[in-house]
């Protein structure tokens, strides 16, 4: 399957703390993308860090909307150890809340 | 409004300094100053600018500023929030010190461009910008979001070399924690310091009574920066309304110290009889000192998040009926 790339950087700069940008790139991004079954790939190339606020707007929505089609098809590519970190908080704390369903 | 400055007016012994604020009569602001030496941390000068912006700058007026070391106060861009002349001569062009002047931000623009920003100002090393770059940013946005103030946040900060601390202010003129809490926790937050103390609790967001949150707010900010002030054995204060709570450092012999979820188990200090302020100051101090990396901090703070929501949500869970 073809995927399809999103340069984070390019949103968010070098450190990714704004949530509205987080908000804009799930609402026109990766939420139409997931809706049509599609592979995305989220490349933190040059992000040195990011907020776990600024990874729960880019991710949870998702998530909770289209759990494993989510968890499946969304990718995360160059991501710092701390990018790493941040996304995997994301990762178990809305898996737990997928579990109250 | 009065406002009494000390010779050591730190966060260790911020409750001498709070004791001494006055917030009646909010059109007029005196700012009483020891003759002979000022040390300020810089959240208090967040504090004062707050309380400036809301005397307005004609209101403002300085008593007994006599302190050489008062110049700190016109170099940290104090007298930008007063009609009053700075009686002090300091070159601006000359400085190299290590500070973020009082800075107010309002929107998600300025923050992003605040934080690009202050870290050349600051001469951090690499490998120490990202922990200050997350904390100031969470905390910035926890103002955008929930404070409502008209006058956004109030940002200053100071490197002290001695110390290699960050020394960090963070302050609204908003609705306050206790307000912003309400809508959706009434019944957790009848006094200011159940508000900070429930708002500090993993989960626990003030847009929604769900635990966990909202696609937007996950209710995690603050626990964070809680965690990493404890962990890097930092000083960490939150002021709204008349509660205030500082976390108090842990003994330095212990390495790792225990994160815990709930905030009246961590070693700190609490009241809910200071001088009633409407917004919210928060108060950190960031050791650079830490041998922990940031990113095995975060490590340490996801298990601790995700044990809480577990034991939480098992709370909740239904016992099976044997009949």
């Amino acid at each position: 399957m073809k995927k399809e790339y999103i340069k984070i950087k390019d949103y968010a700069g070098i450190f990714a703390e704004n949530k509205d940008k987080a908000k804009e790139l799930r609402i026109s991004k990766i939420t139409p993308a997931l809706s049509n079954r599609k592979m995305l790939v989220l490349d933190f190339d040059g992000v040195s860090g990011a907020t776990q606020s600024f990874v729960h707007a880019l991710i949870s929505e998702p998530i909770r909307q289209f759990q494993n089609l989510a968890l499946d098809n969304l990718e995360y590519k160059n991501c710092s150890e701390i990018v790493k970190e941040i996304i995997k908080t994301v990762y178990d704390y809305m898996q737990e809340s997928l579990d109250d369903k | 409004m009065k406002v009494k400055l000390s010779t050591s007016d730190y966060l260790r012994n911020s409750d001498r300094f709070i004791d001494g604020l006055d917030f009646s009569d909010p059109k007029r602001l005196i700012i009483y100053s020891h003759p002979k030496w000022l040390n300020v941390h810089p959240a208090i000068l967040t504090l004062l600018a707050s309380m400036a912006l809301k005397a307005g700058k004609e209101n403002v007026k300085f008593d007994n500023l006599t302190a050489l070391s008062g110049a700190y106060l016109d170099r940290m861009g104090l007298f930008n929030f007063v009609s009053e002349e700075s009686p002090y001569n300091i070159n601006k062009k000359e400085e190299s010190g290590r500070f973020i002047p009082l800075t107010i931000i309002k929107n998600s623009i300025e923050q992003s461009k605040f934080i690009t920003d202050m870290i050349p100002l600051l001469h951090l090393p690499v490998g120490q910008t990202d922990v200050i770059k997350y904390t100031v940013g969470e905390l910035i946005r926890n103002v955008l979001e929930h404070s409502q103030s008209r006058d956004g946040a109030i940002v200053a900060a100071q490197y002290y070399k001695k110390s290699n601390t960050i020394r960090l202010g963070i302050c609204d003129n908003g609705i306050g924690i206790k307000k912003s809490m309400q809508k959706h926790w009434q019944s957790r937050t009848k006094t200011d310091l159940d508000a900070i103390k429930w708002a500090l609790v993993p989960g626990i967001s003030g847009t929604t009574s769900r635990e966990g949150g909202t696609e937007d707010n996950a209710g995690a900010g603050l626990f964070f920066i809680k965690s990493i002030a404890q962990i890097a054995r930092n000083y960490f204060m939150i002021y709204s309304g008349s509660g205030v709570y500082r976390l108090l450092l842990h003994d330095k012999r212990v390495k790792n110290p225990r994160l815990h979820s709930n905030p009246d188990d961590d070693r700190h200090s609490d009241r809910n009889d200071a001088p009633h302020f409407n917004g919210t100051l928060v108060a950190i101090d960031l050791s650079l000192e830490t041998k922990t990396e940031f990113t095995s901090l975060l490590s340490v703070i996801r298990d601790v998040y995700g044990s809480a929501i577990r034991e939480r949500k098992k709370r909740k869970y239904k016992e099976p009926k044997f009949v």
